[in-house]
């Protein structure tokens, strides 16, 4: 049985609310795999990727991963088109709901494209077959006398040409053919893949018309604000909320209890005290006249600067060996004359995305729907009918929008919050964070603290290299005790190290969780290339060598490291990408008084980037002058789009290097808003220059993180490179520098 | 309590108190949810709007402040205003989109004060707003391009 069929209309449209005309495609993926593999019902087709023609000559592409400026609903949608020689003009993309009938939903790892892209292929494909079948019936001639080309199939022998539209009649009777048969596109025949293609959401993103879930409007919902408490998990004692019921416009106001989560899955919601009001300002104010004592709980204690201190001291002693560790560090380092030893360290982030957490929810008798912006649908349908105790099938999850997510939208704990208040007040309900709510209540990305000892021999090259670290697991947020982080996060940077040296050793060492510890936008890669990258250039400059030599000697000969991925790892790409980078920041050149150069390298999310920043430092001060990057991210299916997420990323990670810092104190986060977590600003933004490795024939890998992780080091070593100081702590803003 | 506001040439009566901020009385009593919170404190300008021309961050300003003045927000339109949409589009600036509505606002307002601002110029204007996609260098080459159309259309 073929993968890509078509699918029983009553069900479409039950499922999409969209008419049931013309051809209505359906292929099943298995969750993460990017081939195609049979269903496990043997009889039953489970199509998860839908695509419908329509007799107007519509295009239709389901988005089953969600839009939160990654560009992802245009990328799909042009893998399709091409295949089926479409008319941009009338593609569509319409966003899926949570479902499990799409399969894997989660919107993170940077693999939607890497996913999805084949799947997507063969099914404008077929559609093209079943378009040419019915053209050639029609004129009763051979089918390979027949070609499509921008929404209409041409007849070659006498040019004649039909519109898609009115063939998809015919075209949906006939039967879907073998996959065999497909012929997928040359890359030299395609139109749209490897080209830049605008945003599907242009219009909407310019006039404001776009619906984030902050924006969704429900007849006679009402709005909420909660009060949690400063210290993660901390309850409420007792609260006087005479003040708040002055507020104009609140009509309610109770304590909401915290929802745990059970061990190993979902994220619960912290609870505090809901104020429920007619619009989202009386909620806000109501809050904020709230007089609440807390029980602070075990956290209360919790301090950063404290805990850098004893994750500073843990990693300076002996840690936990971690596998694949090699050869001998200590007795090298005992041999060499030439040992040098940092510890750098980068402090607990949050995501900031400028639509903070919302969730509209509605909960009725054996029905619940909800309205959000979310990276991972289908866990929080599940998480939500977990903690209400009904079946996922009276759950709708309803997609909107993301104002960015950047992993903060992965978790569902506002969506918890939202339908816990409207179950308890009988009415729709829009909850809705304040900054100050979402800067202080985050599932944060972890501090780190990182000891690094590396040899050098007598001509230079490094002998021998430890890493000590000591960073908060992920794993803490759903299961307790976790307080080593997890091979799935060494796996980031460390343990794939992919430097030639014949002594590596890495140690894991102890790093509890006293907040709620996330992921953020390439997650423990942030330390890692902030590490490795700033090391590898103190080595550099020890061993009296140029930084970029320096990086592509370590990387040593040609390798692949095949893994346990689909894709190896290469070295030859990744030295690649650092000599493209070098060539076109023009590396060596002479640069202005006061003007300094670094360089980072880095593989994530199966993509390599290389990235060179050109700073100037005056009257003590930073700015970062110009940014280049090279990515190879194998076949670029959408190049504009690449180039757009790979500048975000160098302000994304701009934004880690000069302003990025969460402290706590007494168990509560001391930051509240932008002006003090600060963002890089339109004043501070760099010229960025971007080139994507032409690589078509390779397999397509991540983009929206890959950029991150070298802008805090390569920052860094240009510092270095202008002044002779070393930032080894994050964030400049510490050190006065910007 | 009624208060009368006049937003995008349209005129709309509100029941509010005096202190609610422009902002949600524009998205939650009014309706347009084109302008969009973002911080509550003026330190992002995804909220901002032009109030008789002058760009103002919305969440900041009471609805007292608003009457008997024009208020134009991201679904209104202007000549400045439609340059910038086109040169959004050609050099297909959003990503998530979501601060957009005042980046544009904020860039009709410098052209509406400014012909042909340059680099700096771009950089006084439009550092209030916060892009955590980071598209500022597509932002500063759509405002250059939205003056060459507008020059080219002349």
């Amino acid at each position: 049985m073929s993968n890509i069929q078509q699918i029983n209309r009553r069900d479409f449209v039950k499922l999409f609310g969209l008419t049931s005309t013309g051809i209505i495609l359906g292929c099943n993926i298995s969750s993460d795999r990017k081939k195609f593999i049979p269903t496990s019902e043997k009889d039953t087709f489970s199509p998860n990727l839908f695509v419908q023609i329509e007799k107007n000559g519509d295009v239709t592409l389901i988005a089953s991963r969600s839009e939160m400026g990654q560009g992802i609903k245009t990328s799909l949608a042009s893998a399709i088109a091409d295949e089926l020689e479409a008319d941009w003009k009338y593609v569509k993309v319409k966003q899926a709901i949570g479902h499990e009938k799409y399969g894997n939903q989660n919107t993170d790892g940077s693999r939607s494209v890497r996913t999805r892209l084949e799947p997507m292929r063969k099914m404008g494909a077929i559609a093209k077959m079943m378009l040419i079948s019915a053209a050639a019936k029609k004129w009763n001639v051979a089918e390979n006398t027949c070609k499509a080309e921008n929404h209409f199939i041409i007849n070659t022998n006498t040019n004649d040409k039909i519109f898609f539209g009115d063939l998809v009649d015919d075209a949906a009777k006939l039967p879907v053919p073998d996959e065999k048969l497909i012929l997928l596109k040359k890359v030299e025949d395609f139109k749209f893949i490897g080209k830049n293609l605008k945003s599907v959401d242009l219009e909407d993103f310019t006039h404001g018309t776009a619906t984030y879930g902050i924006d969704v409007r429900i007849p006679n919902m009402k709005f909420a604000a909660i009060a949690r408490c400063p210290v993660t998990f901390g309850t409420v004692k007792s609260f006087d909320k005479s003040d708040a019921e002055k507020v104009k416009g609140v009509e309610r106001i109770f304590e909401l209890e915290r929802l745990v989560p059970p061990t190993g899955q979902f994220f619960g919601a912290l609870g505090g005290v809901a104020v429920i009001a007619n619009n989202t300002w009386s909620a806000f104010e109501g809050k904020q006249n709230l007089n609440i004592e807390w029980n602070y709980g075990n956290n209360h204690s919790f301090d950063t600067e404290q805990f850098q201190k004893k994750l500073t001291e843990r990693v300076h002693k002996k840690g936990k060996l971690v596998p694949g560790s090699r050869g001998n560090v200590s007795s090298t380092f005992n041999k060499s004359k030439n040992t040098i030893e940092a510890t750098y360290h980068v402090p607990f982030l949050v995501h900031a995305p400028m639509e903070v957490p919302n969730a509209t929810a509605w909960f009725q008798e054996n029905k619940i729907e909800v309205w959000a912006p979310l990276q991972d649908p289908q866990t929080a349908r599940a998480e939500i009918a977990h903690f209400f105790n009904t079946d996922v099938h009276n759950v709708t999850v309803n997609v909107t929008f993301l104002g960015g997510g950047f992993g903060r939208k992965s978790k569902s704990d506002f969506v918890v919050e939202a339908v816990a208040l409207s179950k308890k007040i009988n009415a729709p309900v829009q909850v809705v964070w304040t900054r100050e709510d979402d800067i202080q209540h985050s599932f944060y990305h972890a501090t780190s603290v990182q000891y690094l000892k590396g040899s050098l021999d007598t001509k230079g090259n490094v002998s021998a290299w430890l890493q000590r670290v000591a960073v908060p697991s992920i794993v803490s947020s759903f299961k307790s005790m976790s307080d080593y982080a997890s091979g799935l996060e060494l796996n980031q940077g460390f343990t794939n190290n992919p430097y030639d040296i014949q002594n590596f050793r890495l140690e894991s060492v102890k790093a509890e969780a006293h907040l709620r510890i996330g992921w953020l936008r390439s997650v423990v890669n942030i330390h890692s290339g902030f590490g490795n990258n700033s090391f590898v250039d103190e080595l550099a400059f020890a061993a009296k060598k140029d930084p970029v030599q320096f990086h592509l000697d370590l990387l040593g000969k040609e390798k692949v490291i095949k893994g346990r991925s689909d894709y190896p790892f290469e070295s030859k790409r990744l030295k690649n990408v650092l000599k493209n980078t070098a060539k076109i920041a023009n590396w060596g050149k002479e640069l202005p008084k006061g003007h300094g150069i670094g360089v980072a390298v880095h593989y994530s999310f199966y993509s390599y980037v290389a990235t060179a920043v050109e700073v100037s430092v005056k009257n003590g001060k930073v700015k970062v002058e110009n940014v280049w990057t090279t990515i190879d991210c194998g076949l670029a299916l959408n190049k504009d789009n690449i180039k757009n997420q790979l500048e975000g990323a160098a302000i994304f990670g701009m934004s880690i290097a000069l302003y990025g810092k969460v402290s706590v104190k007494e168990g509560a986060v001391e930051q509240h808003n932008f002006f003090d977590y600060q963002m890089t600003r339109m004043k501070d933004a760099p010229n960025i220059y971007v080139d994507i490795v032409e690589a078509m024939n390779e397999p397509s890998t991540g983009v929206g993180e890959p950029g991150v992780p070298v802008m805090a080091p390569a920052i860094c070593n240009a510092i270095f490179n202008a002044t002779g100081k070393r930032v080894r702590s994050l964030p400049l803003l510490d050190h006065d520098l910007v | 309590m009624s208060k009368s506001l006049s937003i995008n040439g349209k005129s709309y009566t509100v029941n509010v108190q005096d202190d609610m901020p422009l902002l949600w009385v524009i998205r939650d009593i009014v309706g347009l949810t084109g302008t969009k919170f973002g911080c509550g404190v003026s330190q992002c300008g995804a909220c901002s709007v032009l109030i008789d021309g002058n760009l103002t961050k919305s969440c900041s300003m009471p609805v007292s402040y608003g009457i008997g003045k024009e208020i134009f927000t991201i679904e209104g339109t202007s000549e400045n205003l439609e340059f910038l949409r086109k040169a959004w589009n050609d050099g297909n600036v959003p990503q998530c989109g979501y601060c957009q509505s005042g980046q544009l606002i904020a860039a009709t307002s410098l052209l509406d004060k400014n012909e042909n601002p340059t680099d700096e110029d771009i950089d006084a204007a439009m550092s209030d707003n916060i892009c955590r996609c980071g598209t500022y260098s597509r932002i500063r080459k759509a405002i250059h391009k939205a003056v060459e159309l507008k020059n080219k259309s002349i």
